[in-house]
């Protein structure tokens, strides 16, 4: 795979279908599907007391706003990922390109994934910071080489915003 | 892998800034709500209607806040999470506060190593902006009563 920045674009070249299927796992991947740690990680409480009226104001007025900001972000990043369908061989050595501005969505639509990969799966700091972990034996190293990914390509857009 | 343009190669590792959410010290204000809808107006008296058909009396309010109550400041707590990047953290700082570079990275650093980082003080409107500013950003952040 090799990215690049081309004009208005970020071009993910040369995909392999692996790399692929993990990209297009991403609007999936960053719903908590039920899971509560998942859940509360992305609606963290903006009190120390959860119980609070303040906390109670939080989930009946700013949360439905976060839920649709979280919402509109992976549903941009679904539409780019469009270029991506396809059975596996047409999937071999494609290039997606993300539009410059929607560099932004994909920065929240990746957080809000390793986020709620991470929940599920209550990877301890140790494995998070663990890179050189390989190879991939069970669901779990696939999810933690996936929130890995995904945080490398936070890295580069976070350069190219970086300019 | 590899990454073309100018840049130097970027390598396929992340540097997790983190945490968890640590001991904090001050408890919110009661009765104060997002996006300032239940504020008091201090020394207002409020009127006794609680059951229909019953006289309605005007008592003085027993809930008053002074004028150094409503000063007190409020800060913003950002605490450390295993999974956000340190890169993320500090663009977020930036966008949110318009801190320049080095003192986004003092604070996301301050995050990473002593769990916990107090990002701004102020009035609690602006404050209850701020957090959900960086909640919107998928920060831990909590909005604390200074002591």
């Amino acid at each position: 795979m090799e990215i690049r920045r081309r004009k208005d674009q970020i071009e993910l070249c040369e995909l392999d279908p692996f790399l692929a299927e993990l990209l297009r796992q991403i609007p999936a991947s960053a719903k908590p599907g039920g899971v509560p740690a998942a859940e509360q990680r992305l609606f963290s409480p903006p009190t120390i007391e959860k119980e609070s009226e303040a906390s109670a104001e939080w989930k009946l007025y700013v949360e439905p706003e976060l839920r649709r900001l979280f919402q509109t972000a992976t549903e941009t990043v679904a539409g780019d990922l469009e270029q991506l369908n396809g059975n596996e061989k047409s999937l071999a050595n494609r290039t997606l390109r993300i539009p410059s501005k929607h560099a932004d969505a994909w920065l929240s639509a990746l957080n809000q994934a390793r986020l709620v990969i991470a929940a599920k799966h209550n990877f301890t700091e140790n494995e998070l910071n663990d890179h050189c972990h390989s190879p991939i034996r069970s669901r779990r190293d696939l999810s933690l080489f996936q929130v890995n990914f995904y945080g490398f390509l936070q890295e580069f857009i976070l350069r190219e915003l970086e300019g | 892998m590899r990454i073309s343009r100018h840049t130097p190669p970027l390598e396929f590792e992340q540097r997790a800034s983190y945490v968890s959410v640590l001991g904090m010290n001050c408890a919110p204000r009661r009765n104060s709500g997002w996006l300032a809808q239940t504020k008091q107006v201090p020394g207002m008296t409020r009127a006794s209607n609680e059951k229909a058909g019953t006289i309605t009396t005007a008592e003085p309010s027993i809930e008053t806040s002074s004028e150094e109550d409503l000063d007190v400041p409020w800060q913003i707590v950002v605490h450390n999470d295993p999974v956000n990047l340190m890169s993320y953290v500090t663009m977020v700082f930036q966008r949110v506060f318009g801190y320049p570079r080095e003192r986004a990275e003092r604070h996301m650093l301050e995050v990473h190593h002593k769990g916990r980082s107090i990002l701004w003080s102020g009035m609690r409107e602006p404050a209850e902006l701020y957090v959900q500013q960086l909640h919107g950003y998928l920060l831990l952040a909590t909005l604390e009563k200074t002591c």
